[in-house]
């Protein structure tokens, strides 16, 4: 190692090797200079300024912000730097909503940590200026902007890694906040509610939306037989809440901690991921047997982060996305049609609980299209981290607990089932059916397609892609996790870059073992120990294709009958709508609403606004007021039509006119409001 | 018409000259935004109605004496009038206009000595002072690009574009020791240097005008009374950094501008000064006007191309420069209004022309917006290194209340409060920087004795924690607390630990915010503290504002000489403070008392005063 590649640090020599910035190499000598607002899958940031060191010549610098060059010496723990970490913790506590002991993140925040490491016990400062209000709008997330430092994770993990941008800062200095458009609810804009933002949140500013009370309640209540469903994603992170190193996976210990904790039954979602696979896959089959092209390529709808995504912004793939309902729906739909009579029970008896990695699956759980006389199919949702809080809630030593086998007669999967937790895991078991019912003659293994490995779906690459043939027939897969990398994948199909068969999307980076509910950290390192840990898992099956399930087989012959037939059409499958991507709410401009008005509405969201929509309004409004006809036209000003690239946007009687000028207002008065009024 | 070669443009030149030479007599109207306030709209109508044959009338940018507005000048005689109404100008025309005798009562007067001075040479105001960027404003209609070219104009963009490589443009920029007058004062040709030399075939150059310091309007009045020159300065500094493309970012506050700014763009386009092959070379640039929201913030580099974008604007660490990764990622190139405007004339003049004016390390002149309680408030532009003496007194005529000097707050909210005993520092950027304060972008306020410098102090930070963008924690809640623990002092609740914690807050945020609003930010309370502690100590212990301006130590009382027992105060006191008998002497419980001062406000015989 030359010279001229090293960097002194705190006095010994350290050598650079590819470190974006000086704080990776800080940390690499062993150093865990603090920080909040920085974070390795996201761009810099550089606001918090706790990870300030002293550059010979050049002063005290965020080493964040920094590239390492060849010859700097760096000292990082100096009076000069101590006082400014200190202060800078007291100034975020004096604006933080100090109720530690009652806060859900307390032993688990970084602020309190910090704050502790730091040795801050006297915060000179006045308090916060005003109590905010919570965002209790989702079921999956809750936003307490009291506890939030600004450090912006959540408004960069949603803009760059998921290309939503639901959260961004608004207002200036200290009154800046981080919100959603029009200072909105979460539950009212376009948030798919993957949960990454509160995966990524040092406080409690954004948190999981708990649902343990509701589950207990349960539990304790004698006429209740409860179900339990665990996803794959669960059993290869649960161990790190208890001191394990990412990656320890004992499924026996997550059923035996389910059932001491007072679950009476508990199965597994692997088992109806295999029976996805086999809908699925039936899908799939006849999709590209049908010829029609126009409903290819089919894409994956177990991710319900992704199906709002589609809904919200992609509508015209709607008819794409495969109609299966996801694992955990079609347990749902089970466990109130197939599971009481198997356990001889009342449906109404049963109360499903899912167990789940992400925070997206408790509004899956919530959709209307799987509720029925006013009953989720799911009752309720808990994450990993809830089932851990639960764990220890109860007393449950996890470690003395011994390992119990999932309940049957859905509690048996095949390898399959379980990779559903890793990005490109339904692809894969996707393709271990299709080219097993497709190419039944060809031998199992290398340098057949017919196989049980697809190596080239899995990795940990935004986007892959692969090729096979099967059947005769070329087929092509894209698999892509993260809703940033979706978005590439849906562009290039739009622009006809690429064409594919199928296509796999999970919203959260990995996959569902990367999911908003797993154990914190979350970040590149850990997943891919996850990862590893569900593949080990597969290797150990001896059943690795879904349709060689025999309780799967079992589950057909006595009650579904064929796969994507009436039965479990009825049951397994569903269909999703457009959705609104942000409630918007209209300006009432004139008196009392009479029947038989002509409704206008002129949008002054930003994009119409900007593009003149205000001088439309009131062009319009001059008209209507000089043929004093205001009683007879409900003109008003609204939000979004989410017709933003064609703005601005006026709408007649529900009917949208894009691009106006204020050149057409005349034209548009007499042929769109004038003509009516005479026909009426 | 279009101009597509350096002939053409001298031949125009001549032509527009002549134009002008054929009136016998100019008019010129201050039409800045000082004198415009204080209707010189309605003056220059006046003119134009009453105007004679030869006598051409037209508006021009700011003369810089606002204090005397609406200013009038009338060329070639060389005659300012002040405080011009519109029911003057019949006098001055007929006088002036037609028999050339000038209006005495019209012309500047000196407040003490009351000699009457004729034109602007003359006058104290003008005659210490070195106009170089705002040498046209005043002297020329700034919509009016014909006259900018008469005046020489565009001259200097065609020597670079024809006769210079963008190596030589830059090396002669470097060579005249040009220093960014935005504040920061980093040398303008190293700027260019590196954003011509980076990677990337395509460059913005980018003119920042979001001038937003309380009490600073240098760059406002540049793009007001000369805006061509700073398209010109663009166009220079374009051709040497390889730029086809530029903006002026101009906060939508300054609609004048904005305007005049426009205006000028549309005109060069017009005479193909913007444009395809500009003076038949291949070189070309074109600009946008850019409005800005008025965040200060945005004045930071960083966060002023964020703006630019569509972004909030917020600043971002450097490295990455802006001269490597700027506006949309691409090699840019950020200079202030004055120092774009300085461009063209060391391109005409040379770069040792330049050097003879002001200082070795800051050579040339600076303009600097002098305000406050000196006798003549206006535009300057000084020698680099004048001192804050001759600003303040020659130039400024000294305190204007008859008090005593007591401090210059100069750099802005940014900058510094300096004491009587540093008026000889000179007003450059290394000096300055030794006692604390910056030139900044050149905001000067005169304070007299009758000055508080802890609510001065105070005042500054309630402006910069309310404009700081709120992303690095030093400023956002540095600055609040800092502004908490002065509004404790100013209303005598705080304690000498207070004064130790605002010290260290101070310091902290100096040193570790994240752009320059959080790094200069604590620097009106720094030198406050540096140079007035006494008062700190004075507010805090003794309980008392030296200066007598903090209500808070402050008591209303009645004075029972005075007093005819009316009662009307006690029936106006919201707080019933005030207590006595119907024709006997009143008084008020000072624990009671708000200090609103209703009672002193309702009392007919002047008995109630605040002491």
């Amino acid at each position: 190692m030359s010279a001229q590649q090293m960097v002194t640090i705190d006095g010994l020599a350290v050598p650079i090797e590819g470190e974006r910035n000086l704080l990776e190499l800080i940390r690499k000598a062993g150093i865990d200079l603090p920080t909040f607002c920085y974070h390795s899958e996201l761009s810099v940031y550089g606001a918090c300024r706790m990870c300030v060191v002293e550059i010979e010549n050049r002063g005290v610098v965020a080493s964040c912000t920094v590239p390492p060059q060849p010859g700097m010496v760096v000292t990082t723990n100096t009076e000069k730097l101590r006082t400014i970490r200190r202060t800078i913790i007291e100034l975020l506590l004096a604006n933080h909503d100090r109720d530690c002991t009652t806060c859900s993140k307390n032993g688990a925040c970084m602020l309190q940590d910090l704050a502790r490491r730091f040795g801050v016990t006297n915060v000179r400062f006045g308090q916060a200026d005003e109590r905010r209000r919570l965002d209790r709008s989702t079921p999956a997330i809750v936003r307490d902007p009291n506890k939030c430092i600004l450090c912006g994770d959540c408004v960069r993990v949603c803009g760059e890694v998921q290309g939503i941008g639901v959260l961004d800062f608004a207002y200036r200095g200290s009154y800046s906040m981080v919100t959603p458009a029009f200072g909105k609810e979460l539950a009212d804009v376009d948030c798919v509610q993957c949960g990454q933002c509160a995966s990524v949140c040092p406080t409690a500013a954004i948190t999981i939306h708990s649902s343990t009370d509701e589950v207990w309640k349960a539990i304790h209540d004698k006429n209740k037989t409860v179900v339990a469903q665990v996803a794959p994603a669960v059993r290869v992170a649960l161990g790190e809440e208890f001191g394990h190193a990412p990656g320890w996976a004992e499924p026996g210990k997550v059923v035996a901690a389910l059932k001491k904790i007072g679950f009476d039954l508990v199965f597994d979602t692997s088992f109806t991921a295999d029976l996805t696979v086999v809908e699925e896959t039936a899908e799939f089959l006849e999709r590209i047997s049908s010829g029609n092209e126009g409903r290819l390529p089919q894409f994956t709808s177990c991710c319900p982060a992704w199906v709002k995504y589609v809904e919200q912004y992609h509508p015209e793939y709607l008819s794409n996305l495969s109609s299966c309902r996801s694992p955990q729906q079609m347990f749902g739909a089970l466990a109130r049609t197939y599971l009481p009579a198997q356990l001889r029970v009342e449906p109404e008896e049963i109360y499903v609980v899912s167990v789940m990695p992400c925070t997206a699956k408790k509004f899956e759980a919530t959709r209307n299209e799987f509720v029925s006389d006013g009953r989720p199919d799911v009752d309720a949702v808990i994450t990993t981290q809830e089932l851990a809080r639960m764990i220890r809630e109860a007393g449950v030593r996890f470690d003395d607990l011994p390992v119990e086998p999932f309940d049957l007669p859905m509690g048996m999967a095949t390898g399959a089932g379980m990779i559903f937790g890793n990005t490109g895991g339904v692809a894969e078991a996707v393709l271990r059916a299709a080219s097993d019912i497709l190419e039944p003659n060809k031998a199992v293994g290398a340098g057949s397609n017919r196989r049980i490995v697809f190596d080239e779906v899995r990795g940990v690459d935004g986007v892959r892609e692969a090729s096979l043939t099967l059947g005769g027939r070329e087929v092509r897969l894209a698999v892509a996790h993260s809703l940033g990398a979706a978005a590439q994948v849906l562009e290039r199909i739009k622009s006809g870059e690429a064409e594919y068969d199928l296509v796999e999307i999970m919203a959260c980076p990995g996959g569902c073992i990367g999911g908003a509910g797993q154990p914190n950290p979350s970040h590149l390192e850990v997943r891919k120990k996850r990862s590893k840990a569900l593949y080990d898992v597969d290797t150990m099956q001896m059943l690795r294709r879904a349709h060689d399930n025999p309780f799967v087989k079992q589950l057909y012959d006595k009650f579904l009958g064929e796969p994507c037939g009436e039965t479990s059409h009825e049951l397994l499958h569903t269909d999703y709508g457009e959705r609104r991507r942000i409630k918007g709410e209209t300006i009432k401009l004139s008196s009392e609403e009479v029947a038989g008005q002509i409704d206008v509405g002129v949008c002054v969201g930003t994009c119409c606004y900007l593009n003149g929509s205000y001088d439309l309004l009131k062009g319009l409004m001059e008209k209507v007021n000089k043929a004093g006809i205001e009683d007879k036209v409900n003109l008003h000003a609204t939000f979004c039509f989410e017709n933003c690239e064609h703005s601005p946007n006026i709408q007649i009687d529900g009917g949208i006119i894009s691009g106006v000028s204020e050149d057409d207002i005349e034209r548009i008065f007499r042929e769109e409001i004038m003509s009516r009024l005479e026909e009426q | 018409m279009a101009i597509t070669s350096r002939e053409e443009l001298n031949a125009c030149a001549d032509q527009f000259r002549k134009e002008l030479a054929s009136k016998k007599k100019r008019v010129l109207v201050c039409a800045g935004t000082g004198c415009l306030a204080n209707g010189s709209a309605k003056v220059l109508q006046e003119f134009e109605r009453l105007s004679v044959d030869a006598v051409g009338v037209t508006k021009s940018g700011c003369h810089g004496f606002c204090e005397a507005g609406p200013l009038v000048r009338i060329e070639p005689d060389h005659i300012l009038y002040v405080h011009v109404k519109p029911e003057d100008v019949e006098e001055i025309v007929e006088k002036t206009l037609k028999l050339g005798e000038p209006v005495e009562r019209l012309l500047y007067h000196h407040p003490v000595t009351g000699k009457a001075y004729l034109g602007e040479g003359d006058i104290p105001f003008y005659k210490s002072q070195t106009r170089v960027a705002l040498a046209n404003c005043g002297a020329i209609d700034p919509d009016d690009i014909r006259e900018y070219i008469a005046l020489g104009g565009y001259k200097a963009l065609a020597r670079a574009v024809v006769d210079l490589t963008p190596e030589e443009i830059i090396e002669e920029i470097l060579e005249s020791g040009l220093r960014g007058r935005g504040g920061g004062g980093f040398p303008t040709g190293r700027k260019w240097m590196f954003a011509q030399t980076a990677e990337g075939s395509e460059k913005y150059i980018v003119c920042n005008g979001d001038e937003g310091d309380p009490g600073a309007f240098m760059d406002r009045s540049v793009m007001e009374g000369d805006p061509h020159r700073v398209i010109e300065g663009l166009a220079i500094a374009a051709r040497a950094i390889g730029a086809s493309h530029g903006y002026v970012y101009v906060r939508a506050e300054y609609p004048l501008a904005v305007a005049r700014l426009q205006n000028a763009v549309k005109q060069a386009r017009e005479l193909g000064l913007l444009g395809e092959g500009i003076f038949g070379t291949e070189f070309a640039f074109d600009v946008t006007i850019k409005e800005g929201a008025g965040a200060f913030v945005c004045g930071e580099e960083t966060a002023l191309l964020a703006s630019i974008e569509g972004k909030r604007g917020m600043p971002r660490p450097r490295p990455p420069f802006p001269a490597h990764e700027g506006l949309y990622g691409k090699p840019t190139v950020i200079n202030n209004v004055e120092t774009l405007a300085t461009v063209p004339p060391i391109m005409l003049h040379g770069p040792s022309w330049f050097r003879s004016i002001g200082g070795e390390t800051s050579p040339g002149t600076k303009t600097f917006a002098i305000t406050g309680q000196v006798a003549n408030t206006g535009l300057i532009e000084v020698p680099m290194g004048a001192t804050l003496r001759e600003v303040v007194f020659d130039i400024g005529g000294g305190v204007r209340t008859g008090r005593a000097f007591k401090a210059a707050q100069i750099g802005g909210p940014s900058g510094g409060c300096l004491p009587a005993e540093l008026l000889d520092t000179p007003l450059e950027y290394d000096a300055l920087a030794k006692v604390g304060a910056m030139v900044g972008s050149g905001g000067l306020v005169i304070m007299d004795e009758g000055t508080c410098m802890v609510e001065v102090a105070r005042f500054f930070m309630k402006f910069t924690q309310h404009e700081s963008c709120g992303k690095c924690v030093p400023c956002r809640e540095g600055t609040k607390r800092m502004l908490e623990i002065l509004e404790k002092i100013v209303a005598g609740r705080a304690t000498m630990e207070d004064l130790d914690n605002l010290e260290e807050i101070a310091w902290v945020v100096k040193e570790s915010s994240l752009c320059g609003l959080g790094k200069t930010a604590p620097n009106p309370v720094l030198t406050t503290l540096r140079y007035f502690r006494d008062e700190y100590v004075a507010h805090i212990v003794d309980k008392e504002c030296p200066a007598g301006v903090c209500v808070a130590f402050k008591h209303y009382s009645i004075d029972p000489e005075l007093c005819k027992g009316c009662g009307k105060c006690k029936r106006s006191c919201p707080a019933g403070a005030i207590s006595g008998e119907v024709k006997n002497p009143h008084v008020i419980d000072v624990d009671k008392c708000i200090k609103c001062g209703a009672c002193a406000g309702n009392c007919p015989f002047g008995a109630i005063s605040l002491r």
